[in-house]
């Protein structure tokens, strides 16, 4: 246990930067954008343009007459456009999110219902240094209060401390410092896992093979994270870490200080991605105007990652900006819009030279997905997690939180589409479902079971 | 689902008030409570029902202003059928994971006298109450789009009547055997509802 204790430092850090919704609208690298957001940010420039190509000012009448006409429209029907590609593709990120949120919850759920290791308690980290064995109900609240504001200062300082890192251009200790807490992640929790699930079903395993294994696993993934890898198995490996982490917290996080640290978390969270000066918002804008990513070590991302090497082209055509912002739109939309849309969009498309659009466009046939940060997985399913062990061994409480955490999820995505901006995921979902755990745990179970020992259905 | 599970967290807040409120040790009065909670609980899922009829209209009229063609992608039956049966999902769910997670671990059934029959007939009871949410869930839509306020009125009723009938429920013969008649007759009446007809059957069959 003292080396968790030790170790911890890192393992505290991936959980600072991932408590954010991204739904950046700067088009730095075009593929690194989220379809909404971009598609949202390319049409509106598109209006832009073309309202000042079709000269709404009264000095061109004459001029602008001709477009003039064509250009409200043109405007209502691209608006039409937007909304309902908005609708269409926030239902679509709505599903390429809950797949990855549900198979997170689902592996917690499995190992804390199976494996005895991750509801025992054995002691707890240097972060929440209070124990709750006391006696009376109130030093238990206190100490649990004092536990979560530890937690949260730690949390707050290690956000404020990477910014700082993000906006000095540190980025070599930010790097090292990522690939230290995944290589911990990868390596150390994941042989623990291991360990505990070949107990809990008594399979013998050799060293040898567990090296192997563990070696090849814990490899792949860091070149998956940190490096290239075809999609699918990077979001596979985003979700085993968070998965791994959110069982580390269950383990080591007492009873009530877990909860208090989820609805404290989630206030943080609200506060650091919405307020001006806060780090979360600061990060995404810094990257944003940098035109970066942001690493990947860090945010869920649900469509095409793309690697450095893609971006040289952007740099060269960089004062092509605007431009090759509409015509990615134009050629992800020719696929998925309508023959009318097509037609408008091919003649503004002519001013612009071809060629290094063209490599664009063919980038742009993929679809572009919604970033979700990691630590929004994690503390989804700590919540899953806590529900299934500590809910009087109930399966109600723990699907009826995950419900309420999905349909958190919905009403976030749903806010994104209408703010277009970085928004904060924990607070709704979170809210959502530490009401329903402590509703149904107190309120519907006994009502519940009542009714099944009679075998009543309702 | 959400929907579903609102309304049982309103009923089951009803029925814990007023068991608190209620003498803990006369037996039948809990059980009347019970029945009163159960009732209660009905009551509000059908009423929830009908909140998310409303905003699903006010979102299919949304899509549809949206839309191309000025008709939304997603039909309302295809909405009625979806909520329908997410509601039996969520609704079954509820009422057997408990019981299927006990029973994987060691133990007797009806050792204390019930029926030594209780996994099956619940697991009959629980597919019949999710495909009923389902058939519900499409005559429901149905007639508050039409209007046909009768219509309401019988499958409101014919909840309460299944829900009913489970209170019968060590007598199996009274409780199950309606329940399936029930669940014929509500299907077939959601069928013809949606628009289907024998011709229409005929025609799946042979695969025209």
């Amino acid at each position: 246990m003292i080396t968790f204790m030790n170790n911890s430092d890192s393992e505290e850090e991936p959980c600072n930067e991932r408590t954010s919704l991204m739904s950046a609208e700067s088009p730095p690298v075009p593929s690194y954008q989220d379809g909404l957001q971009a598609s949202e940010a390319g049409e509106a420039q598109a209006h832009r343009k073309r309202r000042t190509g079709g000269s709404r000012s009264p000095n061109n009448v004459a001029d602008g007459d001709m477009s003039d006409s064509g250009v409200p429209v043109r405007e209502s029907a691209l608006e039409n456009e937007e909304e309902e590609l908005t609708l269409k593709y926030g239902a679509k990120h709505v599903i390429m999110l809950f797949v990855p949120v549900t198979l997170c919850m689902i592996v917690v759920v499995a190992t804390i219902k199976s494996v005895r290791f991750y509801t025992e308690k054995n002691g707890q980290l240097i972060y929440t240094p209070f124990s709750e064995d006391t006696p009376s109900v109130g030093q238990r609240l206190l100490n649990s209060v004092l536990n979560t504001i530890i937690m949260i200062s730690v949390i707050v300082v290690m956000t404020v401390f990477l910014v700082l890192l993000y906006k000095y251009r540190c980025y070599k200790f930010i790097h090292g410092w990522l690939i230290l807490s995944s290589l911990m992640l990868l390596f150390l929790f994941t042989y623990i896992y291991l360990g505990e699930v070949l107990k809990t079903y008594n399979v013998a395993m050799d060293y040898p093979t567990l090296f192997l294994i563990i070696w090849n696993f814990g490899a792949v993934g860091m070149i998956c994270i940190h490096w290239k890898g075809p999609l699918q198995l990077q979001q596979a490996y985003l979700i085993m870490i968070s998965a791994l982490m959110a069982l580390v917290f269950i383990k080591y996080l007492p009873e009530w200080s877990a909860w208090v640290i989820l609805g404290a978390i989630s206030i943080y969270d609200l506060m650091a991605v919405l307020c001006p000066k806060g780090p979360l918002r600061m990060l995404v804008e810094t990257a944003q105007e940098r035109n970066e990513p942001i690493f990947p070590a860090l945010i869920y991302s649900s469509a095409m990652m793309w690697t450095v090497g893609m971006a040289k082209p952007d740099t060269a055509a960089r004062r092509l900006n605007q431009q090759t912002w509409d015509a990615a739109e134009d050629g992800r939309e020719n696929q998925s819009s309508p023959s009318h849309a097509n037609s408008q969009m091919s003649e503004r498309r002519s001013p612009v030279p071809t060629r290094p659009i063209n490599s664009f466009e063919e980038l742009e046939e993929e679809e572009r997905g919604v970033k979700l940060g990691l630590g929004d997985f994690i503390f989804y399913s700590v919540l899953v997690g806590k529900a299934a062990a500590t809910a009087s061994g109930d399966w109600n409480t723990t699907l009826a939180c995950f419900v309420a955490i999905l349909i958190g999820l919905c009403l976030t995505l749903l806010l994104l589409a209408v703010f277009k901006k970085a928004l904060p995921a924990l607070p709704i979902s979170i809210t959502f479902g530490l009401i329903f755990y402590f509703s149904t745990d107190n309120l519907v179970r006994p009502f519940m079971d009542t009714l099944a020992s009679h075998q009543l259905y309702i | 689902a959400f929907f579903w599970l609102v309304s049982l967290l309103l009923a089951s807040l009803i029925w814990f008030i007023s068991v608190h409120l209620s003498n803990r040790e006369d037996a039948k009065l809990q059980y009347s409570l019970l029945i009163f909670g159960a009732a209660v609980s009905v009551l509000l899922q059908e009423a929830f029902r009908f909140a998310y009829f409303k905003l699903l209209k006010k979102a299919d009229e949304g899509l549809a202003m949206i839309s191309e063609d000025g008709r939304s992608p997603i039909s309302l039956r295809q909405m009625a059928y979806v909520s329908g049966l997410s509601f039996g999902i969520i609704s079954g769910v509820f009422s057997v994971i408990n019981i299927l997670a006990d029973s994987i671990g060691p133990g007797i059934v009806g050792i204390h006298g019930d029926s030594p029959y209780y996994f099956i007939t619940s697991a009959f009871l629980t597919m019949a109450l999710v495909l009923l949410h389902t058939f519900w869930g499409v005559i429901f839509f149905d007639a508050c789009e039409k209007r046909r306020y009768w219509c309401l009125g019988l499958v409101v009723a014919s909840h309460l009547l299944t829900s009913g009938l489970t209170f019968l429920n060590p007598w199996y013969e009274a409780s199950l055997g309606p329940i399936f008649i029930i669940t014929l007759c509500t299907g077939l009446w959601a069928f013809f509802t949606a628009g289907g007809s024998f011709r229409n059957v005929l025609k799946c069959l042979s695969c025209k």
